[in-house]
């Protein structure tokens, strides 16, 4: 959780400083995304989004490449050939179809491996948020959907997104189990994971859980919260931060000191600086490049356009 | 060999991939039990089970995204649409996801999957189940484009599209469904995927057209052929991504006129592209302007006003006397 923050955080200072596109911060969220992927098994896949990056990380992503992205770099969606992890949905809701389809893969070729995908409290209002629920209930896959309710979508908050009491009670009309956990409770968030992926696993089909947490920070680096939430809201939320809410856990049991959090912090630390610059030290893709990635092989029509590229940039 | 309609052919294509890829499975609404609204699919839930021929909920969006998700993963999935006019609510997963894979992800994880889609017009049927939305899909970077226009070609292509890498909107012109039959091989063979047909051989005029338009097309060049004695060469595209160019110029050189026949609407159809890429690189050789044949650019209209709109053969021929100057 200490090299999430440390990464939101330097995600953000680059932003103001020009070295990286528009950054969403997920800072507040972070047990919600650890601890569910300490409940999976390092071969199941994640299929998550734009604010994903601590989750994305925990199952193997390298950091280097999630910054590579928000440079701008298209290799940024390329994580090692080893690492179950697509490259994170930017559009709203249309990956947890993907996900559906993905369990169901290992289903039929009797792998083992499960399927978790990750969205906020905004895309249970897409309709393909409907249409992957009702496809994993009906095929009975091994998918695991994670919502991170942090309260707003953008500037919309929780409450005008449905009037649904919880996003865990639409787990009800697909016939699947639907639990909601305090989402800045790593313990909690690892257990219901956990739980629905042992579920998965054994054959019995796909869970809902709403992770219920907060965005700290803005939507992205584009947006303004205090247009649309009052700073005493979010002073109210970090008093119930996870990574303190961690330290006062494990001080409680004499299982923290200062010198230690200072040597995770400094490692931490050392580590986006190592990520930011293996990031903006790759080389640009190179003139063409655009083009090679559409198909396996270049169709004569893409060749030429490839060739007039190249002779007139 | 045998002698069978389109529709046998492909059901022919998906039995013959079904029966020698594990890793192919078909999906879509009422493909399993009544063998598809066309019957393209009928025996194939009996021949190999619900595991691998699936009826899903009516959700086309859900359809091809969960395809994405199996192919992403291994699988090689068909997924039918039952009619182009239903094929949008899926767009955005073909637009955003299916056709941006590969190039996202830089080769890292890809999408070869087929989204079969009945389309076209002439059989009277209800609102949106008409339409002919070819050129939309191939605007869209990263998918291939295919229609077929004969038995053979179906299956062919039918099973090229399969074993495709990259993911293919495999478009299947609803009259010809069974209105044609021709011989068409045992097991599996492939149509190479961006290869136009020279349908037929001529020098004074060139007709280029695709799926079924090509019935009004061959009876123009017939007509045009004994009628006026025109020589005429006609040009099936059978892929509109990649798109054949050289065989158009190649040909437009020879003959330097051309019509070009499509029953989709004019503005912004594929004809369009096919005129500019002849006016980029055999204009020279053009002997009159070239003509495009289309569907209007209004609604496809309902039974009783679908003569209007789907361009029969007098207007070819018409088109194609103007290029003539006869």
């Amino acid at each position: 959780m200490v090299f999430a923050r440390t990464y939101d955080r330097k995600c953000t200072a680059l932003q103001r400083q020009g070295r990286l596109a528009t950054y969403s911060p997920f800072e507040g969220q972070e047990a919600a995304q650890i601890g569910a992927v300490a409940g999976l098994e390092p071969h199941d896949w994640v299929v998550a989004t734009y604010r994903d990056a601590a989750m994305m990380w925990a199952q193997g992503y390298p950091w280097e490449l999630l910054i590579a992205g928000r440079t701008g770099d298209e290799r940024g969606g390329s994580p090692p050939e080893h690492v179950p992890v697509m490259p994170p949905s930017i559009t709203v809701g249309g990956h947890m179809v993907h996900a559906v389809g993905i369990a169901w893969a290992e289903k039929l070729q009797d792998t083992g491996r499960i399927a978790l995908t990750s969205f906020g409290d905004g895309a249970t209002s897409e309709g393909d948020f409907h249409e992957a629920m009702n496809f994993a209930a009906v095929f009975d896959v091994g998918c695991i959907f994670l919502c991170q309710n942090n309260g707003y979508a953008i500037s919309l908050p929780r409450e005008l997104q449905t009037r649904a009491e919880t996003i865990a009670q639409k787990a009800i009309g697909y016939g699947m189990p639907g639990v909601q956990v305090d989402g800045n409770d790593l313990f909690a968030v690892y257990e219901a994971v956990k739980e629905a992926a042992d579920r998965a696993r054994a054959g019995e089909g796909p869970t809902l859980i709403e992770a219920v947490t907060y965005r700290i920070g803005p939507h992205t680096t584009s947006d303004d919260p205090s247009r649309y939430r009052s700073d005493g809201e979010t002073e109210e939320w970090r008093r119930l931060d996870p990574l303190e809410r961690m330290r006062i856990y494990l001080s409680e049991r004499d299982a923290w000191d200062p010198e230690w959090q200072a040597a995770i912090d400094s490692e931490a630390s050392a580590e986006m600086d190592r990520a930011v610059d293996l990031a903006e030290r790759m080389p640009p893709l190179g003139q063409g490049r655009i083009l090679d990635a559409m198909f396996e092989s270049l169709p004569p029509e893409l060749a030429r356009q490839r060739s007039e590229l190249v002779e007139e940039t | 060999m045998s002698v069978v309609t389109m529709a046998r052919a492909l059901n022919d294509a998906l039995d013959v991939a079904l029966e020698k890829d594990s890793q192919v499975m078909i999906l879509g609404e009422d493909v399993g039990r009544t063998g598809g609204v066309f019957r393209v699919t009928d025996g194939l839930y009996d021949r190999h089970g619900s595991v691998r021929v699936v009826d899903t909920p009516v959700a086309e969006s859900g359809i091809v995204g969960v395809a994405f998700g199996l192919a992403v993963a291994g699988m090689r999935p068909v997924a039918e649409l039952q009619f182009m006019g239903f094929s949008y609510p899926a767009l955005d997963q073909v637009i955003s996801h299916v056709g941006r894979i590969r190039n996202r992800s830089q080769h890292r994880f890809t999408a070869p999957m087929v989204i079969r889609i009945p389309y076209g017009g002439g059989i009277g049927a209800a609102e949106h189940h008409s339409e002919s939305a070819e050129a939309l899909y191939a605007h869209i970077p990263g998918i291939k484009v295919v229609v077929p226009s004969t038995p053979y070609d179906a299956k062919g292509l039918l099973l090229a599209a399969i074993a495709d890498p990259d993911p293919v909107i495999f478009c299947e012109p609803i009259r010809l469904y069974r209105s044609l039959k021709e011989e068409v091989p045992e097991g599996w063979y492939e149509v190479p995927i961006g290869a136009a047909r020279l349908e037929r051989v001529g020098n004074d005029l060139t007709l280029v057209s695709w799926g079924a338009m090509l019935t009004e097309t061959r009876a123009a060049a017939t007509l045009l052929e004994e009628e006026d004695g025109v020589s005429v060469e006609v040009i099936d595209l059978r892929s509109l991504v990649p798109f054949d160019a050289d065989t158009v110029v190649t040909s437009v050189k020879k003959t330097g006129r051309v019509v070009v026949v499509h029953e989709a609407p004019r503005t912004g159809g594929f004809g369009s592209e096919v005129v500019a890429t002849i006016s980029e690189r055999c204009l020279y050789s053009l002997e009159a302007p070239p003509e495009r044949v289309t569907g209007w650019d209004s609604v496809f209209p309902l039974k009783r006003s679908e003569a209007q709109y789907l361009p029969g053969v007098d207007r070819i021929l018409r088109a194609a006397r103007r290029t003539l100057g006869t």
